[in-house]
C-alpha cells in the first residue's frame, strides 16, 4: 500500500514537473518573433556607416520632423537636427539651430551681407571607439554586430554619464523614461532592409546610410571619389559618420 | 560673448547632472578627508590626534551613509542602481564604484567596531531590558575584555585603518577622474583633476572636524584640546594652499597654452563662473581662510579664545570653498557648449525633486545623524580607545 502511495507520488511529480517545464516554455518564448530575425553571423557581414553632405541641405528640416515622428523623441530633445551657419563679411561666424530645426529656418541671423552659408545635419556618429559605451558603468550602451551604437532600455539606470561622455551632444535623458536615448540609425528600420527615417525623408538625397563593410556599396563609392571630414577627429572617436564638404567651423 | 554669436547643441539646452552630483563629492570628500585624519592617530600614531580620532571615524561613516542619497534621488532609474554592481562594465570608471564604496564601507564599520568594541561590552554590562539585547547584538555576544584582546582590537584598527588610507584616497580620487577622464567636456579633462580632489577632500574632512569639534566643545562646555587643534589648523593651512595652488596652476597651464580650449574658458571664468568661482571660491572662501590661518598658525602669541574662534570660522569657510569648488567644477564644466560656441544656464529650482531644499536636507541629515550617533558612540567621552 504504501509503496503503491510512493509510486503515485512519484509519477505525479514527474507529470507536473513535466507540465511545468513545457508551460514555462510556451509561457517565457517570444512568441511576436518574426521569421526574419538576422542570426549573429549574419549581422556581422554589416557595418552600418552614414554620409552627410552638407553640400546638399537645404536646411528644410524634414529630417528633424520624421525622426521626431518615428522614434517618438520628446520634446526639446533631438536625435537628429540641423545646425546654419553663416559667416558675415568680417568674417563674423554665427550658427543656429531653433528647435533643432524642426521648424526649419526663418530668417537670416545678419542684417548685413553674409558671403558664405550652409547647412549640417548632425545626428549620432556611431563611433568605433565610441566614447558613451565605453563610460556606461552597466554596460547598457552598447555596439551592435552590425557596427550601430544602441541603449538597452531595460538596463540603463539613468545615470547620464554617456550623455556627459559624447562629444558630439547626441544623448540625452529622456525623462519620460529615465533613461538615456540617442539616435539608433532607425535599427528597427535598417535591420528591415528599410531606410532609416531622416535619409527616407532628406528631399536633396544629402543623407544616405549604407554597408561599409560592402566593397560595392553605395556608401563606399562615395567615399572614395569624394573628400570628406569627420567630427572632431582629434579626441580619438572614430567616427563612422562622414561629412561631404565639411567647413572647420564646425566642431 | 555676443548673444547672437553664442550657440548650443540642441540637446545641451538642459545640464543632465544636477546639484545632486554637486553633493556626492562634496560629501564623500568629507568622508575621505575625516577618515584620513582619523587613520593618522590609528596607523601612523600621532597621539595629538587622539581626542579627535573616534571623531572623525565615526563622522566618516555618517558621512559615508548618506553620499549615495543624492545620487540615487538623482538616477532615473534607482530602481536599477545595483546593476552596477550586478553588471559591471568595467571599461567605465562609473563601473568601480559600487566596489569601492562597498569596500570602504566594511572597512570602516569593522574599525568603529573594533575601536568602540571596549566600550560596547560596558555599555552591555550596564544596561538591562532590551538596551542590553541590541548591545549583545553589536557585540556578537563575545564579552571578552583584557589585555591579549586589547592588543588584538589595537593591532586590527591599524591594519584597516592602513588598507583603509588608499581605499579612501582612491574613493575620492576617483570620483575626481569620473570627471577628469572625460574628453568631452573642456573644463573636466585633466589629469589634475583626481589630484585636486584627494586634497580637496583633505581640506574639507579637517574643515568639518574642526568646526563640528570646536562647536560641540563649547556648546557642551568642555575643555578644547588646544594640542590637537592647532596641529589640524596647521594642516588645513597646509593643506588648503596645495589644493588652491594645485587648482590655479591648472587655470594657469590652461592660459598659458592658449589652445582652443582657452578661448571658451577664459569666457566661462570671466563671466558665466565670475561670482561663485572668482569672488566666492577663489576671492572669500579661499583668500580669507588662507589669511586667518596663517595668522592662527605663525602668532604663538594669540590668546587660545581669539585663535579657536578664527580656527573655527575659517574652517567654516573652508567648508563652503569646497561646496563652491564642487559646484564650480560640475556645474561648471557642463554650462560650456560642446559646440566652444556658448554656455547654458542653471538654476537647481527651490522645490523641485533635485532643487535647493532637498540639497540643504541631504546635507543637513549626516550632521543631524551625527548627533545621535554620539549617543551610541561617544565620541569624546572619558573611556580610552582600543589601546
Amino acid at each position: 500500500m504504501e509503496k503503491m502511495e510512493r509510486r503515485k507520488f512519484l509519477k505525479l511529480g514527474i507529470y507536473s514537473g513535466a507540465g511545468l517545464l513545457v508551460g514555462s516554455f510556451y509561457a517565457f518564448s517570444n512568441k511576436e518573433k518574426s521569421p526574419d530575425v538576422k542570426k549573429y553571423e549574419d549581422l556581422l557581414q554589416y557595418d552600418w556607416g552614414f554620409i552627410v553632405d552638407t553640400t546638399r541641405c537645404i536646411g528644410c528640416g524634414a529630417c528633424v520632423r520624421a525622426c521626431k515622428i518615428e522614434n517618438d523623441v520628446p520634446d526639446s530633445f533631438f536625435r537628429t537636427w540641423v545646425e546654419r551657419y553663416e559667416i558675415s563679411d568680417k568674417e563674423v561666424v554665427r550658427v543656429d539651430s531653433p528647435n533643432g530645426a524642426i521648424e526649419s529656418f526663418k530668417k537670416n541671423n545678419f542684417s548685413g551681407d553674409v558671403v558664405k552659408a550652409f547647412f549640417v545635419p548632425k545626428l549620432c556618429n556611431h563611433c568605433v571607439n565610441s566614447a558613451c559605451t565605453q563610460v556606461c558603468p552597466v554596460g547598457a550602451s552598447f555596439h551592435s554586430p552590425d557596427g550601430v551604437v544602441l541603449i538597452d532600455k531595460k538596463h540603463c539606470v539613468g545615470c547620464g554619464y554617456c550623455v556627459q561622455a559624447c562629444p558630439y551632444g547626441c544623448r540625452y535623458i529622456d525623462h519620460r523614461k529615465g533613461t538615456a536615448d540617442k539616435c539608433t540609425l532607425c535599427y528597427h528600420r535598417i535591420s528591415k532592409g528599410e531606410s532609416p527615417a531622416c535619409v527616407n525623408a532628406c528631399p536633396r538625397n544629402a543623407r544616405l546610410y549604407g554597408n561599409l563593410k560592402d566593397p560595392k556599396s553605395q556608401i563606399r563609392k562615395i567615399l572614395h571619389k569624394r573628400r570628406y571630414g569627420l567630427l572632431k577627429p582629434d579626441l580619438g572617436t572614430n567616427p563612422k559618420c562622414y561629412y561631404i564638404g565639411l567647413d572647420m567651423e564646425v566642431k | 560673448m555676443d548673444p547672437a554669436q553664442s550657440f548650443l547643441f540642441p540637446n545641451e539646452l538642459h545640464i543632465t547632472w544636477t546639484v545632486m552630483i554637486v553633493l556626492y563629492p562634496y560629501i564623500t570628500g568629507m568622508v575621505a578627508g575625516a577618515f584620513i585624519v582619523s587613520s593618522f592617530y590609528h596607523v601612523f600614531g600621532m597621539e595629538k590626534l587622539k581626542p579627535i580620532a573616534r571623531f572623525a571615524l565615526v563622522s566618516s561613516f555618517a558621512f559615508l551613509m548618506f553620499a549615495t542619497v543624492p545620487l540615487l534621488n538623482h538616477l532615473g532609474k534607482p530602481e536599477r542602481a545595483l546593476n552596477i554592481i550586478l553588471t559591471p562594465n568595467f571599461n567605465s570608471a562609473m563601473s568601480g564604484f559600487g566596489f569601492i564604496y562597498m569596500a570602504y564601507m566594511i572597512i570602516v564599520f569593522l574599525e568603529i567596531w573594533f575601536s568602540y568594541r571596549i566600550d560596547f561590552i560596558e555599555k552591555y554590562e550596564k544596561s538591562h531590558g532590551i538596551v542590553k539585547f541590541i548591545y549583545k547584538i553589536i557585540i556578537l555576544g563575545i564579552t571578552n575584555d583584557n589585555d591579549n584582546t586589547r592588543r588584538y582590537d589595537k593591532k586590527i584598527v591599524v591594519v584597516l585603518g592602513g588598507i583603509g588610507i588608499p581605499v579612501a584616497c582612491i574613493l575620492h580620487g576617483y570620483v575626481g577622474f569620473l570627471f577628469g577622464s572625460i574628453k568631452a567636456n573642456l573644463w573636466w579633462s585633466t589629469p589634475l583633476m583626481f589630484i585636486i580632489f584627494i586634497f580637496s577632500a583633505i581640506v574639507s574632512g579637517l574643515a568639518v572636524l574642526l568646526f563640528l569639534y570646536l562647536f560641540i566643545h563649547w556648546r557642551r562646555d568642555k575643555t578644547i584640546s588646544q594640542d590637537s587643534i592647532d596641529l589640524m589648523a596647521k594642516w588645513l593651512w597646509g593643506f588648503m594652499i596645495i589644493a588652491v595652488t594645485l587648482e590655479l596652476m591648472e587655470i594657469l597651464s590652461i592660459s598659458y597654452e592658449r589652445t582652443e580650449k582657452w578661448a571658451i574658458l577664459s569666457k566661462l571664468i570671466n563671466k558665466e563662473l565670475k561670482f561663485s568661482y572668482v569672488y566666492m571660491q577663489i576671492g572669500v572662501f579661499s583668500i580669507v581662510p588662507f589669511l586667518l590661518l596663517t595668522i592662527t598658525s605663525l602668532f604663538k602669541s594669540l590668546n587660545n579664545k581669539v585663535r579657536n574662534f578664527l580656527i573655527w570660522f575659517s574652517s567654516g569657510l573652508l567648508l563652503l570653498q569646497v561646496l563652491f569648488m564642487r559646484w564650480n567644477v560640475v556645474i561648471g564644466g557642463q554650462l560650456v557648449s560642446k559646440s566652444m560656441r556658448g554656455f547654458t544656464e542653471y538654476f537647481p529650482g527651490y522645490f523641485d525633486k533635485e532643487g535647493l531644499l532637498v540639497s540643504f536636507l541631504i546635507i543637513i541629515t549626516p550632521f543631524i545623524l551625527l548627533r545621535y550617533f554620539d549617543k551610541i558612540f561617544p565620541f569624546f567621552g572619558a573611556k580610552k580607545l582600543a589601546e
